[in-house]
């Protein structure tokens, strides 16, 4: 969707600001979202594609005046509350509860996203491919300043599930993911710094032969 | 004072509403038996102590000291990074991206917040931030020149948008005047910043008497 994460080249959200010594928490809340949205998630109600569909589907006034952990916890809400994970009803305690002594294994195992892809790769390293100008209403992880530009496969990854589909319940749905290599000027007219190249990790159906 | 809570441990402040809005959601979500207190310690614990930039950092410096790692590394670097204990969540696959003196690479997600949580931790607040999200991708220089980092008009720029489950560990190249020095040593040189690519490794303090500039 094009929603408020998207922010590759938008303008006027002023200086990158980084912090001397920063602490790994700002607040003692910030640890405890952290905790809560890696254990909430064990539960298996959503993947890690439908909470990055919640978070951007904030509205953006609310996303941007948010701090990231907090975007967080308001997705993490959304996420219980469509669930209905918190009506009186819910079977107490759930089945997949997280426990203490799993947590250094769950964090150890992660998920794995590779998925075998039987057909052919449709690209081969150094084709020139174009990103397709398409506007899902949905979730992708195909960023609009790449949209319509054309660029270079510069690897191709194997098949990995298709965020678009697994953030909806609409199955794994793999495909075979690139990295593709935009030029600056490319991207950003006679605007752009010279010297820049930029990629992105590009699934098949993101993509059309030029 | 009616609302003033006389076994709180803290008088001096009262709770701001974050702190309030995530003790009522934990306390349902535990009173519901969504999650366990314990499991919440456990994760926070794992991210505050255990698991940060040292370990990238230790990966980096094996990667200067032993050519043959270097290559394992930049074939697999899931494989090569877990070989030092190093894996699982955020880190599931791993991709490492060299610097040369012709290339600066530079990591950012444009989308959210992706970043190699087992070598480098849970990401700092500027890389999530819009400002950082927003201009990787269209203006690096300009960012690099806002960490300190002013590159050679030559070197070229390649950014790095993180948006699917492949997650880069940027290998800056070994500083000069390191030659006689062992990985532990070189580690210490390797901040976070080298690793995302907004920064470099550090020089050695030491500079030994007697070498001619």
């Amino acid at each position: 969707m094009n929603g408020p994460q998207d922010l590759g080249g938008a303008m006027g959200f002023g200086p990158v600001r980084p912090e001397a010594d920063e602490p790994v928490f700002h607040a003692g809340w910030e640890a405890r979202v952290l905790g809560l949205t890696l254990a909430a998630g064990a539960l298996g109600h959503w993947n890690i594609d439908a909470s990055r569909h919640a978070r951007e589907s904030l509205p953006p006034a609310v996303y941007h005046a948010s701090s990231y952990y907090e975007i967080w916890l308001r997705a993490l809400e959304a996420l219980i509350e469509r669930q209905g994970l918190l009506r009186p009803d819910a079977p107490v305690p759930h089945p997949r509860r997280l426990s203490a002594a799993a947590v250094p294994a769950a964090i150890a195992a992660g998920t794995d996203y590779a998925r075998p892809v039987a057909a052919p790769p449709r690209f081969r390293r150094g084709d020139r491919v174009r990103a397709r100008n398409i506007h899902p209403r949905g979730h992708t992880r195909l960023p609009r300043y790449v949209r319509g530009h054309v660029g270079r496969i510069e690897a191709e990854h194997g098949g990995f599930i298709l965020p678009d589909a697994h953030a909806h319940g609409r199955g794994e749905a793999p495909e075979r993911l690139y990295t593709v290599v935009f030029d600056g000027a490319e991207l950003w007219g006679p605007d752009a710094e010279p010297g820049l190249s930029v990629s992105v990790d590009a699934w098949e159906s993101y993509l059309e032969p030029v | 004072m009616p609302h003033d809570h006389h076994d709180h441990p803290h008088h001096d402040a009262p709770p701001d509403p974050m702190t309030e809005r995530v003790r009522r959601l934990e306390a349902a979500m535990v009173a519901k038996g969504l999650v366990d207190p314990a499991a919440i310690d456990a994760i926070i614990e794992t991210y505050a102590e255990k698991v940060g930039p040292k370990n990238g950092a230790a990966v980096v410096a094996r990667a200067w000291t032993d050519p043959d790692f270097a290559d394992w590394l930049r074939r697999d670097a899931t494989a090569a990074i877990a070989s030092m204990g190093y894996a699982g969540r955020q880190g599931e696959h791993m991709q490492a991206v060299f610097n040369t003196p012709r290339e600066h690479n530079l990591v950012v997600c444009t989308l959210c917040s992706c970043y190699p949580w087992p070598v480098l931790g849970l990401p700092p607040v500027w890389y999530k931030s819009p400002a950082y999200r927003s201009r990787a991708v269209l203006e690096p220089r300009s960012v690099l020149a806002e960490f300190g980092l002013e590159l050679p008009p030559g070197t070229r720029i390649r950014v790095w948008d993180s948006t699917a489950e492949l997650r880069y560990l940027v290998v800056p190249m070994r500083p000069e005047g390191t030659e006689g020095m062992d990985a532990g040593a070189l580690a210490a040189l390797v901040t976070r910043e080298a690793m995302i690519g907004t920064g470099l490794p550090k020089v050695p303090k030491r500079v030994p008497a007697g070498v001619p500039s």
